[in-house]
């Protein structure tokens, strides 16, 4: 019912829609993604549970921005994601909810996708001068060599090592 | 407690106190960074990440069923409870649901987790402000807990318990006289701790106005479980959406006022006695049951049991495929949420098919909680730190993952 009220009140902005397991999802466009988010905050979906992000190695949008929203009174839960190409900013929403603060900041330490507007854009897991992102696909999962190397941003090879092999 | 002095000193003369990364008081590794001006904190930047393991991107070449002792390691008070919630996540996205039995097991071993990871917050967080005698009584009961476990899963702390589809084994015989004689000595022990803090005015004067937030600023922090509810909000998943049938049994949300210190505590030590009323149902259940599966019976998920395998082509095949396989997974992607000891745990997965998952995120209920910590204690002094520090229950295992 969220769903087709945004689709009223944006046409145009939801490009994608599942319920999988009952777990109710909108695809939204960069554009219309703040503007989505400010609808739903007043259906009443005022809880932030998570930012996160997967890489999904697509050629055009590179990653997708998954935020998970909770509606305290109707217990109503939304998952967005927003896909954005890989280089490409995504509004932060530090000021809309405070938990944004850390969880947009992890996706930034370990996707390495820019938030515009947040308040203290630092890296929060891993060291400061830390070459690379591990949680994208191409980042190999023993690390490469980063203590050999001070070269940050270096690319590794495709053939590392993985646990299963 | 009010701070003394007024420091009027400019800005450029702060002084600047490391708290961690290795100090008593911060329950695994934490470094936080105080700005202190006399005694008050202008400012604190809690700076996480020692215990990074990335479990996230371990989780991503492992199968499913491999990252169950991962999750022991998120939350280590309570690592059950960890186990419980990610097999759950799984199962949803498996589209099954476990056998009866073990829907109780289950709902047992998470209460009993809970307990033990309130009676190691509200030990830790006196003893950090100088009440040494209560954690020496709690943790006797943590004990009994702990050897409750051993008999369940075999070892005390990194559980591992639950399967994708059940559980790892039935309880043995001898758990139920024990777990009758916690459920007699644990109210005991919560009174005699009550005795000994809630009235205690040193206890009141260190916790009561600590740490204080208003609901809607506890919402926007994203705050879950025991905070949040002291906060007088009565969000509790068991309840609002309940799962392992949490709403045929009978339990009540403790709700505070302040969301102080002394709230939390307050919830905590209720949330104690209500655990251990589902914990007493739990065990009326299993006599009520008898004796029945603990895991699905459906080989492509669950591992066939050990005498089939070496008696039978079939079994043994499936065991062949599930442990070089590993279970084939729908395409799709699902958030399991349940309520921990601390709060919402929540586990994302995304599935593109195949033995493991595509994506496995982890949404750790005290994340967000000590995201606030430069708000929580700006403006007071030191020793309140501590004792917030305490009260918002970090665990650096799932803060960092």
């Amino acid at each position: 019912m969220v769903i087709e009220r945004i689709e009223a009140q944006l046409p145009g902005a939801v490009l994608e829609r599942h319920a999988f397991r009952g777990d109710e999802t909108i695809t939204v466009a960069g554009t219309s993604f703040l503007a989505v988010v400010d609808f739903l905050f007043g259906e009443g979906f005022q809880m932030l549970l998570d930012v996160t992000a997967v890489d999904l190695e697509t050629p055009e949008y590179r990653f997708e921005v998954v935020y998970h929203l909770l509606n305290l009174a109707s217990q109503a839960r939304m998952r967005i994601k927003v896909p954005v190409a890989d280089g490409a900013a995504q509004p932060s929403l530090t000021g809309r909810f405070k938990s944004a603060d850390w969880s947009e900041r992890e996706v930034f330490d370990l996707f390495g996708i820019p938030f515009e507007g947040h308040p203290n854009l630092t890296r929060l897991l891993m060291w400061e001068d830390f070459p690379g992102h591990p949680l994208r696909k191409d980042f190999p999962l023993d690390g490469g060599d980063i203590f050999c190397s001070n070269d940050i941003g270096a690319s590794y090879s495709p053939e590392a090592r993985s646990l299963n092999a | 407690m009010e701070p003394t002095t007024q420091s009027t000193r400019p800005d450029g003369d702060r002084m600047i106190v490391n708290m961690g990364p290795s100090h008593p008081v911060t329950h695994g590794t934490l470094h936080i960074v105080l700005e202190l001006e006399g005694e008050i904190i202008v400012k604190a930047t809690p700076n996480i990440g020692y215990l990074h393991r990335g479990v996230e991107k371990l989780g991503e070449n492992l199968t499913y069923q491999q990252f169950i002792p991962l999750t022991d390691r998120l939350n280590y008070c309570s690592s059950l409870m960890n186990n419980v919630g990610y097999t759950l996540a799984v199962e949803k996205l498996l589209g099954i649901q476990d056998p009866p039995r073990s829907r109780v097991l289950r709902v047992l071993c998470s209460e009993l987790a809970r307990i033990g990871d309130h009676l190691v917050c509200i030990g830790i967080n006196a003893v950090d402000i100088g009440a040494f005698t209560a954690f020496l009584y709690l943790f006797r009961e943590r004990e009994t807990i702990y050897d409750l476990f051993e008999m369940m899963a075999g070892q005390r702390l990194h559980s591992s318990f639950t399967r994708i589809g059940g559980l790892f084994r039935d309880i043995p015989p001898e758990f139920e006289p024990l777990c009758e004689q916690f459920l007699d000595s644990c109210p005991r022990t919560v009174d005699e701790m009550e005795a000994l803090l809630t009235h205690n005015p040193i206890w009141a004067d260190r916790t009561k106005g600590v740490g204080a937030i208003t609901p809607e600023n506890a919402i926007s922090w994203g705050y879950t479980g025991p905070c949040l509810r002291a906060a007088g909000v009565a969000q509790d998943l068991r309840k609002a959406q309940p799962y392992l049938d949490y709403e045929t049994y009978e339990f009540d949300i403790p709700v505070g006022t302040t969301g102080d210190v002394y709230d939390r505590y307050l919830v905590r030590t209720e949330e104690i006695r209500q655990s251990l009323r589902i914990v007493r149902q739990c065990l009326d259940r299993l006599k009520q049951i008898g004796p029945g599966p603990v895991i699905i019976e459906d080989y492509k998920i669950a591992l066939p049991p050990k005498e089939k395998v070496y008696t039978r082509m079939e079994s043994l095949i499936h065991h062949f495929k599930l442990i070089m396989h590993g279970i084939d997974m729908p395409v799709g992607e699902v958030y399991g949420a349940t309520e921990a000891a601390n709060g919402e745990l929540g586990f994302y997965l995304v599935s593109h098919g195949g033995k493991s998952p595509y994506r496995i995120h982890v949404r750790p209920p005290c994340y967000p909680i000590f995201n606030s910590f430069d708000e929580q204690v700006r403006g007071r002094i030191i020793a309140d730190a501590v004792s917030v520090l305490g009260g918002m229950n970090v665990i650096a295992g799932e803060l960092d993952r």
